[in-house]
């Protein structure tokens, strides 16, 4: 039994109009500690197939299997990162990081500890009483990055996190976020329509395809990518045959559509 | 080095420039205000306008001097303020609390949308006497009247604030399991906080005009009652005490807001 089981999940979205098929039969097995890819143009049902994991949503077909245990409503178990950081303009980075423990009632002395070493990990130092608009794109991402770990969630949904910030901050913190995944041995679900952070940060890279979101093939990435940082992945000379392979089967899969 | 003295000296310039304009606009404000007066007073002195039905600001200045002696001012406002404020606090509070069942319920909204909006339309005022009837001739209709014609309005503006909050911040908050009650504490209220205050200000305004005509109506005590009580003895100096007075506590209040406002929305 692997850790994640996205069990032939499909969606459909209703409107008065319409009935949109988001996803179609997803089906993908997820070990514990592994870095998965979803690559796929805007409008593949990215961001749905995350809420499903999440539980914010119930697909229309299928299950979510987490350690053996279907996925029904949000746990705590299930990080969740958004597109921004979303971090609340009203509340201190403080009361920002240790609201998912506040809500979960687990707040106490040592979590708070802990959560404010991690904001230290992350070298915001100070930062505690500030207001998130007193803040850097790049550090409010990382505060964003404390707050879904603040709870230690077995599993981390990114959501394009990155996708808001300049190109330098993105790849100094692309390293960041994934030293400290592999550090505290999370598995991780990134969503993403840029090929090169794909390569960069995951071991297998699922390609969906656009309307209604099928997976469409899935690669893995060599074992000597796997192990080097984002940012020397992106220098190596397998990157870019990989980066090629990747690009002509999206290329092809959007001539495809477009016949 | 020569650079940052001419900088110096050019900031210190702008900062002049700056105190210098703050002081013309003071000076033509108290200009237009000392002449207001001067001109209200030569004007009725000299017969140029009735002195009958515009009085004039010496009259005013006695009458307030001698009702204050009497005690019969202080009285009346007092019951006025009394009935303003807590108007205005059950209009802003009942409206919210609306809002946010509106929201928590959102068939509900959905079904008493048509209603909102006839209420909206209709003039609250005219269901003044209907008050004075099943509430009694009393306070309570009046405070009744205050909290009535800003309370539809409380309800539809903070309410479409509510719906306009970014989803996104309530998926932070699902993601961490929490239910509507702690996305309503953690998000939707406080980022309607600043909606809620402006229309704090506006119903500082419409308690205003609910309490006089409520006043107006039941005609037994306050500042509307004076009012009426001087259109009908033709004593308009005290009408127009009145409204002296009524301008300078509603702009009181207005201040008061003004200075909670700032203190609740520090951060943003």
């Amino acid at each position: 039994m692997s850790f994640l089981t996205i069990d032939h999940v499909s969606h459909t979205y209703f409107t008065k109009k319409s009935a949109t098929t988001a996803l179609e039969d997803i089906h993908l097995e997820v070990e514990e500690g592994e870095f998965i890819s979803f690559l796929g143009p805007s409008g593949c049902g990215k961001t749905t197939l995350l809420s499903i994991i999440a539980g914010i949503m119930k697909p229309t077909e299928g299950q979510v299997i987490l350690n053996g245990k279907q996925i029904s409503s949000a746990t705590p178990s299930v990080g969740y990162m958004l597109q921004q950081d979303y971090l609340f303009p009203w509340k201190t980075i403080e009361e920002n990081i240790l609201i998912g423990l506040k809500l979960l009632n687990k707040l106490n002395e040592n979590e708070k500890k802990r959560t404010f070493q991690l904001l230290h990990q992350m070298g915001l130092e100070n930062v505690e009483k500030l207001y998130p608009n007193q803040l850097s794109g790049g550090m409010r991402q990382r505060a964003a990055l404390v707050r879904t770990l603040s709870t230690d969630p077995k599993m981390l949904l990114l959501d394009e996190p990155f996708s808001a910030l300049d190109y330098q901050t993105k790849l100094k913190l692309e390293d960041l976020v994934f030293q400290t995944l592999k550090d505290f041995k999370k598995t991780a679900i990134l969503v993403t329509h840029d090929i090169g952070e794909a390569i960069a940060m995951s071991d297998r890279i699922v390609l969906l395809s656009k309307r209604p979101g099928k997976i469409a093939k899935i690669f893995t990435v060599p074992k000597e990518l796997r192990d080097t940082s984002p940012f020397k992945t992106r220098q190596h000379p397998t990157y870019t045959s990989l980066f090629d392979l990747i690009w002509k089967e999206l290329d092809q899969l959007e001539t495809n559509n477009n016949n | 080095m020569k650079q940052t003295t001419t900088i110096d000296l050019l900031h210190k310039q702008y900062l002049q420039r700056l105190h210098k304009e703050k002081k013309w606009i003071t000076f033509y404000q108290i200009l237009i205000f000392i002449s207001f007066f001067l001109i209200w007073e030569v004007s009725s002195s000299q017969k140029w306008i009735d002195p009958l039905i515009f009085s004039s600001p010496t009259k005013i200045f006695h009458l307030f001097v001698e009702k204050l002696q009497d005690g019969t001012l202080l009285a009346n406002l007092n019951v006025t303020l009394f009935e303003t404020v807590l108007g205005f606090i059950f209009g802003t509070l009942f409206g919210t609390l609306l809002a946010a069942l509106l929201w928590w319920f959102p068939r509900l909204s959905k079904i008493l949308d048509p209603y909102l909006v006839v209420l909206n339309a209709m003039p609250k005022v005219a269901l003044g006497p209907i008050f004075i009837v099943v509430l009694g001739p009393g306070f309570t209709s009046i405070i009744a009247m205050g909290t009535i014609i800003s309370v539809i309005i409380t309800t539809i503006v903070v309410y479409t604030s509510f719906k306009e909050v970014d989803p996104n911040y309530i998926k932070v908050l699902q993601t961490f399991g929490a239910g509507k009650k702690h996305v309503f504490r953690e998000a939707i209220l406080p980022s309607s906080f600043p909606t809620i205050i402006s229309t704090l200000k506006v119903n500082v305004g419409l308690s205003w005009v609910g309490v006089i005509v409520g006043e107006f109506l039941v005609s037994a005590k306050g500042l509307g009652y004076m009012i009426i009580y001087g259109f009908q003895v033709f004593n308009f100096t005290l009408v127009l005490l009145s409204l002296v007075i009524i301008a300078i506590f509603a702009t009181i209040m207005y201040k008061i807001v003004e200075l909670i406002e700032k203190t609740l929305i520090k951060s943003q």
